[in-house]
């Protein structure tokens, strides 16, 4: 389990533009972070920063769990749940057929209850390609629920929701930072967790 | 079943419900076997020396078609940002999508070619080593596909510059492959090019996932 992350002055350059640079942050264990700003201001590039998909031009992440101290992007992978702003989802694949494929995919025994709980139990056999966008977007939530990781990256994760959606989404952040994981959202709309929140 | 299996069984099923990706190639090959002849005129002597390089060529032309959404459509959809945080390092997801094209494309391929041979006047034992030479080279023909599809990942119209990075880099497939058909042929003994094909092939299929990963990893990055 991650206790915490940390970034130090962290610079992203993308071409000749200089995103962001200097940023510096914490988050620890049972804790949201909101990351708001503009469009263009980095927010999903931070995200993927974190990721490990971009590396950072200057500065370091640092994750601290019970094994010690690692800036180390592939490592720090190995923790994290994804939730892009693309749901990730084969529109030739059933519903249930996508939420095992991610289960088993990331080691995890699959659970077809997480269909349940974000409200696509009689969806389960209907392929993703008639699902509606919020639909998607629900099947994403408990893909993520599947990864079971640590520490969310949620870019715009009330995207598309409807409002029972958006609280469903709100309700299982809380869930997962009561039981001592980490949510970093980029997002335009507040998170509704009594967060911190990371203005680019 | 290892997330290794998993992907791969996958990369199939949606290769299999797509439409047909493996059966536009299967077509392609079959169109292009029967357009030759009937261009090149009722020759058979001429028809059976032509036979392997035509159908070589075929083959990788039309193994081709769908090389370039080997990684396209999970970039497209984000499927490839969700892969590529799994357990799964993204050097055996590449050679697990190597080999799904390969068994969904490259195998459909082979596996016609001996009925394709016959339109070519082909003996017997040119057909086999036709179809021996397929079954070697043709993974080649996905592990480097799978270079150029990774690196044309994040290009617009990228499928159209993957013949132009790729085609160059198959010519040995082609010379080895239809130059043992060639030997079959001329009752001369075919093993040297059949080895030179499996040892390009070998090459390709080893060394190809790790250049494919590194240029996922950069297109990941954006």
């Amino acid at each position: 389990m991650i206790s915490s992350l940390t970034a130090e002055n962290l610079v992203c350059v993308r071409g000749e533009k200089r995103v962001f640079e200097g940023l510096s942050f914490g988050v620890t264990a049972g804790q949201a972070l909101a990351v708001e700003g503009a469009n263009g201001a980095g927010k999903t590039s931070l995200l993927r920063m974190i990721a490990g998909f971009l590396a950072p031009a200057a500065g370091r992440l640092i994750v601290k769990s019970a094994d010690g101290e690692s800036d180390d992007a592939e490592e720090r992978g190995r923790s994290i749940g994804w939730l892009g702003h693309l749901d990730g989802l084969k529109p030739q694949l059933t519903v249930i057929e996508q939420l095992r494929f991610y289960a088993s995919l990331y080691g995890k025994p699959s659970n077809d209850t997480l269909l349940e709980q974000v409200g696509l139990a009689r969806q389960r056999h209907l392929p993703c390609r008639y699902l509606s966008a919020g639909q998607r977007r629900r099947l994403a939530l408990a893909r993520l629920l599947a990864s079971v990781r640590p520490l969310w990256l949620l870019d715009e994760p009330f995207a598309a929701l409807d409002t029972s959606g958006q609280t469903l989404v709100a309700q299982l952040m809380r869930q997962h930072c009561g039981a001592g994981g980490i949510v970093i959202a980029a997002t335009h709309d507040p998170l509704g967790l009594g967060n911190e929140s990371l203005k680019l | 079943m290892s997330p290794f299996a998993i992907l791969l069984m996958r990369d199939i099923r949606l290769a299999a419900r797509s439409g047909g990706s493996a059966a536009l190639a299967l077509s392609f090959f079959a169109l292009v076997a029967t357009l030759v002849p009937l261009g090149v005129g009722a020759d058979l002597h001429l028809l059976s020396r032509v036979a392997g390089g035509i159908l070589w060529v075929a083959a990788v032309l039309a193994a081709l078609l769908s090389l370039d959404r080997l990684f396209q459509g999970d970039f497209e959809d984000g499927s490839l940002d969700v892969i590529a945080l799994s357990p799964l390092p993204l050097e055996l997801t590449a050679l697990a999508k190597i080999l799904a094209h390969w068994l969904s494309t490259g195998l459909p391929l082979t596996l016609l070619s001996p009925l394709l041979a016959l339109l070519f006047n082909l003996p017997a034992p040119a057909t086999l080593i036709l179809f021996v030479s397929l079954l070697v080279g043709t993974p080649a023909v996905s592990a480097v596909g799978a270079i150029g599809a990774s690196l044309t990942l994040s290009l617009k119209r990228g499928g159209l510059i993957l013949p132009l990075i790729i085609l160059p880099l198959l010519s040995p497939a082609v010379i080895f492959g239809a130059g043992a058909v060639s030997l079959a042929l001329d009752q001369l003994a075919p093993q040297n090019a059949l080895g030179l094909l499996a040892a390009f092939a070998f090459a390709a299929v080893l060394l190809s996932p790790f250049a494919a990963a590194a240029s996922v990893r950069l297109n990941l990055g954006g």
